[in-house]
């Protein structure tokens, strides 16, 4: 395998100018919910809201005020982790899931069967079906840039570089040294996924945070779904057969109803 | 201040979070908590409308302040750069002296044959000027106009220059610039500044604190404003007040330092600088008018030509722009066809323009990548459309001014019967910037020529196609008339078309790179031999140049300097003057032998930009062949100054242009080579900088008795579509911004069509504090009616502690805003926030007061 690569996400130089979003769905020709014709959600300058099969990139905005201009506002781009030790590709019951020669975890939109498992089984909520393809998608870290030697649509496009594109290694140095810098200005910082010996064998997207994982709607002990995963095994073989089945007749049943309601954080 | 650059320029924006993390620190000044306060280190909540309080505040504290007095550098700088050290005329009188206005004023009285300027009153500026010694002996301008006196037209030019200034370096004469900024600003104090923006005393301490550890020889501060700063009655005034704070401070034509204009759109610049504005031709010389004392091709030299700056070289900008006009038919014996040459009657700005459209007296329009029917008090501008016999748009989408006569909203609620409405309306569909050749102009008055990337769908049409054609057609129509003014466009040369053989990349578009080298000049000839720089331009006619700023940017067939593409390498101190081409001459710092102490040395090392090299051998000069002595001007960036001309060199006494200033003059382009602290000639509305209260406010203004500026404009007054309201008028309590947000694009004909942009920010809202909210019954998402003396809309609640409510003078003032992308057409839609503005606006340059005005909000 190729060095592990993956994004480290700076959250204190993101602007929240959506430019990652807007570089994702054209790169990867994701469809505007509802053909861009939407109702304001009142979450801030959030009105994505989540992270699903046609947004795999998402924008947080999280307000913290005390009073009138005093508090701060805080944004953070959001993406699949590309987890070391990945609950989606655990459970997959058609192999759709693949580690790649990059360490990242890509689903394969022509394997996959729409049964859905993955999505149950993200500890972050990232995966939903693609009403288009009407199977499970979520960001490929953009698989097919990075064969041919380019970096993924979204870094490429951020302008402040809060997204930043690289080698695992290299990009975990880099953040220790943020941390450093900012925790001497009195900045309380810390990351978020950069710890191979942490949860989930560490994330191949990690985040620099300035307050609670939770605020961030980050669980902050993420975990596989394995041992949940044992128990109903015999079922989850025999619903993947079903829906299989299903697949092959082309039943493929699309979801577009809204999840609605931010995911933790929205308006302090 | 004035800006919100994460959001409104977030390209750029990686600069100062670069910045930021080699230990910059960012202050925001501004009424909301934005994504650009967001990332600041300090936000400064400030009343909107209020920045010349703020800014008078911080050069009072400068002026006064111990590191200010105590390290030579500052009054070294100020004393010898600037003109802080000028005597100014007996007769001026401040405001101090006549209770917020300057001496001078009268009243303004409309031209009958164009009564849509707008102003209010007028200012004389002669009490103004600099007191001066008796001017030179030599022939007077008027004999030399009447007997035609040149090309070449030095002697015009030399008979123009005063006497010399008096001058006070001791800066103590009470009648000195320093002394009467200083009396000028002595109200300003950080007590006053709090009652007055409402910002919290201890805040605007840090601010001022901040910028002066900040400034000197070692370090420099930057201020970026936007169209915050410009939609006021005042707005020049806030960004000449803000150069005066970055003249005292040191931070003009220094690396890190400036004024930076952050552009309201992506070739916003080059439209300014190969003009669409109606009161200059290119290069900022000032369209002729029948109102000045323009008559002849020699008056208007006269009278536009400053004969001790660069400018002195008017007449060879001006030749050559003729030549570009009218080509081979411009002639000595005519003037260069100068009687041709179009005058303007007035202001003829956009909102002049429509408010004589609202009376019929303009017939038709053409509307090219603009929205009106979205902007400046909407409803006004609608209806002014309505009078019109035929409207032409020409843009990607039917945006809502080609659909106003059957889906605005007048028409919608009964008002207006669509059988009503006389107008033509014709609707072009055109091509994106991608699907054509051409150039951009950005903020930083860099040119980067881009290339069609993709076709064009269907019969799109580019703007170069339309306006090439167009003219075509206008030359046929006009062709073989005999009178007199038709002969302008009978002269005209227009000869664009690709070249024999050539194929364009549409059928019938002109080359872009002929456009190019018109606008860059050449010998006139032979075309191919471009211009190399405007050093070569002559006022006989044998140089052809639009536009003289652009000259260089293509100079030769083959190089074309703006489709240039080569960074400096990483690490390396550079200005990256291979990276594209920035006017003029590729200077990338305006006015950097500021950069260098008075004998040429850095500053500072860390602030190195510009110096002299005493050693440097010089070639001897290319036309007379005379030897030219040791010391050249070096650095990063390309000097803004005479490259040879020594620190210790003296103006010549017979000299114009550069010849007339000394080798310690930096600011070239004025008459006496200094920033001006003080501004005696130029702007319409004052020498100074004055805190007034925006046309529409809650309070009366705490500083002066007079309220507003006396001078602004105010468009069809009295008229029931520009209804305006009086100050404290309780109907309308509360201050209102109107703002862009980052995920659309002005008037939104290019994003709120696009899916993408729209499902990001996919209706209108306001904006408004938790306090008003509670005050009012609003909740979050609760549709509001906004109102002001010129209309409603409706929009959803945004309730937010990101803007909020502000003490001023004791009162409590809650502040609103909106974003004003929305109409009824596309993918995103809402009501015309416009639809709120007035028609009264800034002076100097027409802009409407967006950022400023009352309102009413109430749940609907």
């Amino acid at each position: 395998m190729a060095e592990a690569m993956g994004f480290f996400t700076d959250t204190t130089v993101c602007i929240g100018c959506k430019a990652c979003e807007v570089a994702c769905k054209e790169w990867n020709q994701l469809p505007a919910e509802n053909g861009g014709v939407r109702e304001l959600s009142g979450d801030s300058y959030d009105n994505t809201r989540r992270l699903d099969g046609i947004h795999w990139r998402h924008v947080r905005f999280i307000e913290q005020f005390k009073g009138p201009y005093d508090g701060r506002w805080l944004m953070m781009s959001d993406v699949c982790k590309h987890c070391v030790q990945a609950g989606c590709l655990e459970v997959c019951p058609t192999g759709a899931i693949i580690r790649t020669e990059f360490d990242t975890v890509v689903i394969q939109s022509d394997v996959c069967n729409g049964c859905r498992a993955c999505i149950a089984a993200c500890p972050f909520g990232v995966i939903d079906i693609n009403p288009v393809s009407g199977t499970a998608q979520k960001c490929t870290l953009c698989y097919d840039r990075l064969k041919v030697g380019l970096e993924p649509a979204c870094s490429k496009a951020c302008p402040t570089d809060s997204i930043q594109f690289g080698s695992i290694a290299e990009l975990r140095t880099r953040a220790h040294k943020r941390v450093d810098q900012l925790k001497a200005q009195g900045v309380k910082a810390e990351l978020y996924g950069a710890d191979p010996d942490g949860a989930l064998g560490g994330l191949n997207s990690f985040y620099l945070l300035v307050d609670e994982p939770e605020v961030y709607g980050l669980p902050r002990k993420p975990q596989l779904p394995t041992r949940s995963l044992t128990k109903s095994a015999g079922l989850s073989v025999a619903s993947a057969a079903v829906l299989g089945v299903l697949a092959l007749v082309g039943l493929r049943k699309r979801r577009m109803d809204d999840k609605g309601g931010p995911e933790g954080g929205g308006q302090n | 201040m004035g800006s919100n650059m994460a959001e409104c320029h977030p390209v750029a924006f990686r600069w100062p979070m670069k910045a930021k993390l080699n230990g910059a620190k960012l202050v925001h000044v501004d009424p909301r908590f934005t994504r650009t306060s967001a990332v600041a280190d300090l936000h400064v909540p400030i009343r909107a409308g209020s920045d010349i309080a703020f800014l008078g505040g911080l050069i009072n504290y400068v002026v006064n302040s111990k590191r200010w007095n105590s390290d030579p550098f500052f009054k070294e700088f100020a004393v010898n750069y600037t003109n802080a050290a000028t005597i100014i005329g007996d007769d001026f009188k401040d405001t101090e002296d006549l209770d917020g206005v300057f001496s001078g004023i009268v009243k303004f009285t409309e031209p009958a044959f164009w009564p849509y300027n707008g102003l209010e009153g007028r200012y004389d500026n002669a009490s103004w000027a600099y007191k001066r010694g008796p001017k030179p002996l030599g022939p007077a301008t008027k004999d030399l106009i009447a007997k035609r006196a040149g090309p070449p037209f030095d002697d015009l030019v030399r008979s123009l220059k005063p006497g010399p200034a008096e001058k006070d370096p001791t800066l103590q004469n009470p009648h000195c610039v320093f002394q009467i900024l200083k009396r000028h600003f002595s109200r300003y104090t950080p007590e006053m500044v709090e009652q007055v923006c409402g910002s919290p005393k201890e805040k605007f301490i840090r601010v001022a604190e901040m910028l002066l550890e900040n400034s000197g020889r070692d370090r420099t501060s930057a201020f970026a404003y936007a169209v915050a700063w410009t939609q006021h009655t005042y707005g020049v005034q806030m960004i000449s007040c803000c150069a005066l704070l970055q003249l005292l401070l040191g931070n003009i034509g220094r690396p890190g330092a400036g004024v930076m204009a952050l552009r309201g759109h992506a070739a916003i610049q080059g439209s300014t600088d190969v003009p669409t504005l109606y009161h200059s031709i290119h290069g900022y010389m000032n369209a002729p008018s029948a109102l000045r004392p323009h008559e002849t091709l020699r008056d208007y030299m006269a009278a536009e030509t400053s004969p001790t700056s660069y400018y002195g070289n008017t007449p060879k900008f001006l030749v050559s722009y003729l030549k570009s006009m009218y080509g081979a038919a411009a002639t000595a014996e005519n003037d260069f066809g100068y009687d041709w040459h179009p005058k303007i009657l007035g202001d003829h700005s956009h909102i002049a323009t429509f408010a004589a459209m609202a009376d019929g007296k303009v017939k038709g329009m053409c509307c090219v990548g603009q929205n009106p029917a979205t902007s400046l008090n909407g409803g006004a501008t609608r209806l002014a459309m309505r009078q019109l016999d035929w409207l032409v748009v020409k843009d990607n989408w039917l945006t809502e001014t080609a659909t106003h006569w059957y889906l605005g909203p007048e028409v919608k609620n009964g008002e207006v019967k669509i059988a009503d409405i006389k107008t033509e309306i014709f609707f072009f569909p055109s091509t994106q910037i991608a699907e054509y050749d051409g150039s951009f102009t950005n903020t930083q008055r860099m040119l980067q020529w881009h290339s069609k990337a993709a076709d064009a769908p269907g019969d799109c049409r580019t703007d170069t196609w339309f306006y090439h054609n167009l003219a075509k057609r206008m030359k046929k129509l006009y062709a073989g008339s005999k009178l007199s003014r038709d002969q302008g466009w009978n002269n005209l040369t227009w000869e664009f078309d690709f070249d024999p053989g050539v194929k364009p990349i549409y059928p019938g578009e002109p080359d872009a790179l002929k456009i190019l080298r018109e606008i860059n000049g050449y010998q006139t000839t032979d075309a191919k031999q471009h211009l190399k720089g405007f050093g070569e331009l002559k006022d006989d006619g044998s140089t052809t140049c639009a536009s003289w700023i652009y000259c260089g940017c293509y100079p030769a067939p083959d190089q074309n300097m703006t489709a240039r593409r080569e960074p400096d390498p990483p690490g390396v101190p550079g200005a990256h003057l291979k990276w594209g081409w920035a006017w003029p001459a590729n200077r990338r710092v305006m006015y950097n032998r500021a950069s260098a102490d008075l004998k040429g040395n850095p500053w500072s090392e860390r602030k190195r930009w510009v110096w002299w090299d005493a050693t440097f051998v010089n070639p001897p000069d290319p036309k007379t062949k005379k030897p030219v002595p040791k010391g050249k001007w070096v650095g990063y960036d390309v000097p803004d100054f005479a490259v040879t001309k020594a620190p210790d060199a003296q103006p010549k006494p017979d000299g114009i242009g550069l010849d007339a200033l000394s080798g310690t003059q930096p600011f070239i382009m004025r008459a006496d080579g200094r920033g001006w602290l003080f501004v005696p000639a130029g702007l319409v509305d004052g020498p100074l900088p004055t805190h007034y209260e925006p046309h529409e406010s809650p309070i009366q203004n705490p500083l002066y008795k007079q309220q507003t500026s006396p001078v602004h404009k105010v468009w069809a007054p009295g008229k029931p579509y520009n209804k305006l309201a009086a100050v404290g008028d309780p109907k309308f309590p509360y201050v209102i911004s109107t703002y862009r947000l980052t995920e659309h694009y002005l008037a939104g004909a290019m994003s709120r069509w696009l899916p993408w942009l729209a499902e990001l920010q996919p209706e209108l809202f306001i904006e408004i504090g938790k306090g008003l909210a509670a005050e009012k019954g609003i909740k979050n998402l609760d549709w509001v009616v906004i109102s002001s003396p010129r209309g409603h809309v409706r929009a959803k609640a945004l309730v937010t502690d990101r803007i909020g409510v502000m003490k001023v003078g004791g009162k409590a003032i809650h502040h609103v805003g909106m974003p004003w992308h929305w109409g009824w057409m596309g993918l995103s839609t809402g009501d015309v926030v416009n639809d709120l503005t007035a028609w009264v606006g800034d002076p100097n340059v027409s802009i409407h007061e967006g950022k400023a005005f009352v309102c009413n909000v109430e749940k609907a």
